[in-house]
Order: structure tokens, then sequence, then C-alpha cells
């Protein structure tokens, strides 16, 4: 019991310590998952957070949770469309949501990718991510809304 | 520490634990609410699902109204035998969900997101038959601010909220850029209060009459007895920042609007959508999707909120108070449940709580205070808006004690008070 209090806390520091040096000599990635999750944070913190919340779990009866949800972990077509063209009233495992989303086609294929990818790797989700060019393929196909 | 733990022992510590566990909830949920002096709470019930409005009988019965089915029953009538304030007999009806719950001239009233219904009630304060008498059918439901909130008088009067399924009537809700629909046709079918009578069957939209206009969605009425009329808690519009950066900030934005109060009668006109009320002004401001800049006024035609509170609170329930339990300050004064907020983000949330607004001659006196707090379970939770419970609806019970539901996780609170 003893050595174990001592220990975590020991351990603790010496992660912390490897963590702090490998963030010193890691170059920033520009390209890459890990660039476009990122990116996408910023993205999220300003089209999507006042809604679906920093934690992702969004607002009961009202904007849907983000956290493992088939809607985001699937079909990366239905997902980048809902982005395009906004929705009105979803059910997730069993619960209305009402909220309305508004489309968000003016963002640009990158930033959809990048939110996407951020979305699908955040808040305990994991899944492939997003690319520039699989937006832009399916909002060619995208029927527009007007 | 270590040496204790061996297999057998494992087990009979798990259910010790669980046991605890099961212990500590029910204390917890019971000790979870702070009060002011004198004032306590039980539990009715816990962990009971989606319970909104509620009611109670002259003898005590309960009646709730959930917004998800539970066992494929939207109602629930609790009663306490025992006289221990837990409901010990408890019995479901009613298979729809929703959120409106009102109990008038020996009938209790209920709504779907699209009908009332209304169930007779026999000596006991037992429903007759579970098959309502269907009294309004036909309301607009396109799933924003989809309940119909009720409130009855002894006239035989139903008023029932209609929400306006929009932000602030936007030709696109909620999308940047999009300008107000002038004028906002919304208004024509819901954005008010609508009047009904209470014991017509089959009334629709043709049958009834637009009480109040403008008014985006309501949650919370009562029927005020000292001043015999109706009062309700207007939610205000969301997404100042969201949608007109330049104008807000999101500090800013998660103040504004205010939640109004407001005093209505035949022909009361709120404004919606086409200002909101600034609290901080103190002012009528024009709507932004109509032109507003933050600073222009309008509305000379909107009356004025009686009382204004801070932005985004969600207020579910409004109770006017004619008990005699509590100090006689309570006496006609309104609590009002606030839900909490969400359209606070990234700013801090707040709310979930109950408040307390002292009236004297029917109008608001003094300032509101906060009368039940810690529904949140701590200012961190708080913040975040990941809170244990979330208050809802209110009701007196004949002993002039109140009732606050909580609809995350479905608490019900018995609020006493003893000298």
């Amino acid at each position: 019991m003893k050595k174990n209090a001592l220990f975590l806390p020991l351990a603790c520091g010496l992660l912390l310590l490897a963590g702090v040096l490998m963030s010193q000599t890691k170059k920033p990635a520009t390209a890459g998952p890990q660039a476009s999750i990122t990116r996408g944070k910023q993205v999220y913190h300003d089209q999507c957070l006042a809604c679906h919340m920093a934690d992702g779990l969004g607002v009961q009866g009202m904007n849907p949770p983000l956290v493992k949800t088939k809607f985001v972990l699937g079909d990366k077509v239905t997902l980048v469309k809902i982005v395009l063209n906004g929705m009105t009233g979803i059910e997730v495992e069993g619960d209305d949501y009402h909220g309305v989303m508004a489309p968000h086609a003016d963002l640009t294929d990158q930033q959809i990718a990048d939110v996407l990818t951020y979305v699908r790797n955040s808040f305990g989700n994991k899944a492939k991510a997003v690319t520039a060019a699989e937006v832009k393929a399916i909002r060619a196909k995208n029927a527009p809304a007007h | 520490m270590q040496t204790f733990i061996n297999k057998p022992k494992i087990i009979s510590r798990r259910s010790l634990c669980l046991l605890t566990g099961l212990f500590i909830t029910v204390l917890t949920a019971n000790a979870q609410l702070k009060l002011p002096a004198g004032f306590s709470a039980v539990t009715v019930v816990e962990a009971f699902g989606r319970t909104r409005h509620i009611a109670v009988a002259a003898n005590g019965a309960i009646f709730v109204k959930l917004s998800k089915l539970k066992d494929g029953k939207g109602i629930y009538r609790l009663q306490d035998t025992n006289g221990d304030g837990k409901a010990d007999k408890v019995t479901g009806f009613g298979s729809f969900a929703g959120t409106g719950m009102a109990i008038s001239n020996g009938y209790l009233y209920a709504s779907s997101d699209e009908e009332v219904f209304r169930f007779k009630l026999d000596g006991d304060n037992n429903v007759v038959s579970d098959k309502p008498e269907k009294i309004v059918t036909g309301l607009l439901s396109r799933h924003e601010h989809e309940a119909k909130a009720i409130a009855l008088n002894d006239k035989g009067d139903l008023f029932v909220n209609i929400g306006a399924y929009s932000n602030a009537c936007q030709l696109q809700d909620r999308t940047k850029g999009s300008p107000g629909d002038k004028p906002c046709k919304i208004l024509d079918s819901a954005g008010g209060i609508w009047l009904f009578k209470a014991d017509q069957p089959n009334q629709t939209y043709g049958t009834g009459t637009r009480y109040a206009t403008g008014l985006r969605n309501v949650v919370g009425l009562d029927w005020n007895k000292a001043t015999n009329s109706l009062f309700v808690m207007q939610h205000g519009r969301d997404q100042l920042h969201d949608l007109y950066p330049d104008m807000w900030d999101t500090k800013q934005s998660a103040e504004l609007p205010a939640e109004c109060m407001y005093e209505l009668h035949q022909g009361s006109n709120c404004g919606w959508p086409y200002i909101f009320y600034d609290q901080i002004q103190h002012k009528k401001i024009l709507a932004p999707e109509y032109g507003g800049d933050g600073k222009k006024t309008a509305g000379e035609d909107a009356q004025d909120p009686v009382v204004a509170f801070p932005g985004h609170l969600g207020p579910n329930g409004l109770l006017f108070y004619t008990g005699s339990q509590f100090p006689e300050k309570y006496k006609n004064g309104a609590f009002i449940a606030f839900h909490g907020s969400w359209n606070r983000a990234p700013e801090p949330q707040k709310g979930y709580f109950v408040v307390f607004q002292p009236f004297k001659d029917g109008k608001p006196s003094g300032d509101w205070e906060v009368f039940a707090d810690n529904f949140s379970g701590g200012p961190e939770k708080t913040a975040s808006g990941r809170v244990d419970y979330r208050p809802c609806g209110l009701a007196q019970g004949p002993d002039g004690s109140i009732y606050v539901t909580d609809d995350t996780k479905g608490t019900i609170w018995k609020i006493s008070y003893k000298k």
C-alpha cells in the first residue's frame, strides 16, 4: 500500500515530464489525420459547440449527442449530408431530439472534413477520418436544398 | 487495507457496497436541495422517468405527466398512504407522452404534443376510466417547442401554449444570414396562447381563439387567483452570438435576451419575433433578423414583461402560492422552476433552480431570490450543464407543501415548511 502510494505520483510525474519533453521536440503536424483533428477542433468550437456542447453529449430532448452513435461513427455520406443540409428531429438510442440544425453548406470541404474527423475521434469516438475529397464528391451529388 | 481483501469477503463487501450505495443515493436525492431555513424536502419518487408537469388533488393524490412512456403509460397517479411523503401506491394510465397536467372541476387534464385530453375523477380522485375525452385536437407540433403546456381557471377556460416551431422566425430557422419572415406567418397558428372551452370535445384551431400572441414558447404558466389573470414565462430566443457575432459576443449572448414573465389578457402581444427584451438596457430591442443592431428599440405595441430574468434559464414551471403552510411572504407570490440553460455555451451554464418572486397587490414586489438550489449537484456541474437533476414542473399540495419534478431522472420532491 505504502509502496503504491509513493509509486503512483512518481510514475505520473515521469509520464508528465516525458510528455512535456515530447511536445517540445515534436513539430506541429500540418498534414494527416492529426492535423485535421486539430483544425477540426476549432471548427467544432465555432460551429457546433453551442448546441452539441464541449463534451459532445448534446442537450436532452433538444440537440442529439455525438458520442458513440451510428450517425457519427457510421456511413460517411449520411454524416456529411447532415452537415451540408442540416436536420430536424431525430431519435438516438430511443430518445427523441427536437432541436433544429441549420445547413452548414457554407463551410469548405476541408472544414467539413476536419470537423467530422475531429468528432469521429473525440469524446471517446474512434472512426476513420473524413477527407476533403470525400466531402467534395458527396457535395457534388447532394441535391441542393433550394 | 490490502490484507483484509480475500475472495469470500469480496462478495459480501460488494453487496454491502451496493446496499450502502443505494442508501446513499436515497439520502443524496433527499438531501440534495438547498432550501431556506425551516424548509425541508423529501423525495416522493426517484428514477421514475421523464416527469414533466404535475398536479395534486384535494386529497393529496399526485398526477404526473411523462414526456416518454414508462411501461406504456404516460400519466402516473402517485399516492402516499402512510404520511411519510413517499409514494407507496403507484398506478399508470394514458398511452400518450407529453407535458401538460392540470386538475380542474373534477377532471384531470393532460396534453400530448398535438392534443388535450381529460379524465373524469371520482370521489377519491381516481380516474373513472382510462379512456379519456378528447378536448382539443390537431395542434401544430413541428419538433421545436412542441410541448403543449396547459392552465385552467374556474370559469371553464382552458389555456394552451402553442410554441413557435422556430427560434426567431427566420426564413431558414437558426441559419446565419437568413432574414426574418415579414410578417411572421408562424404567428397564425403558433407562437402564442390559445383559449378553448374546458368541457367541449374535439375543439380545433377553428373553434378556439388566439388569446395572446408574440410568445416564442411558454412551458410554465399559471392562473393567478389573486389577479384573476393568466401569467406565463416565455423562453426567450437563442443564438444572438451564433447568428450575429458582430453584434453580440459570447458573454452578452449568454445573458440576453431576458426570460420574461408576462401577465396576459385577451389580445396580449408580447412581441416575438420582432423584438426581444434586453434586461440590461431595460428596453424592447428590435430583433437583428428584422434590422436590429442591438440598440434600436421597437415593439411599441408589445407589452413589457412584469419580471425579466437572466437569459436562457429555461422557465418550465410557474406556480402562484396560495397555501398557508409557508411564511406570510410567500402568499400569492410566484415560484418558477428554471430547467437550466444550454444556450450559454461556451460560457458557463446557469439555472437548475427554483426561484421565488414576491408579489404584492397582484404586482411583483421586490427582487426574486433562489428558493431551492443545488438540483445540479454543485457549481462545476452547473457550469458544464452535466447536472444531476433539472427542475420542470411545480404544484401545490392540499397541506400547502409544494412539489417539484425533475425530468432527467424522474425525481419528485415535496418541499414543506416547519417553524
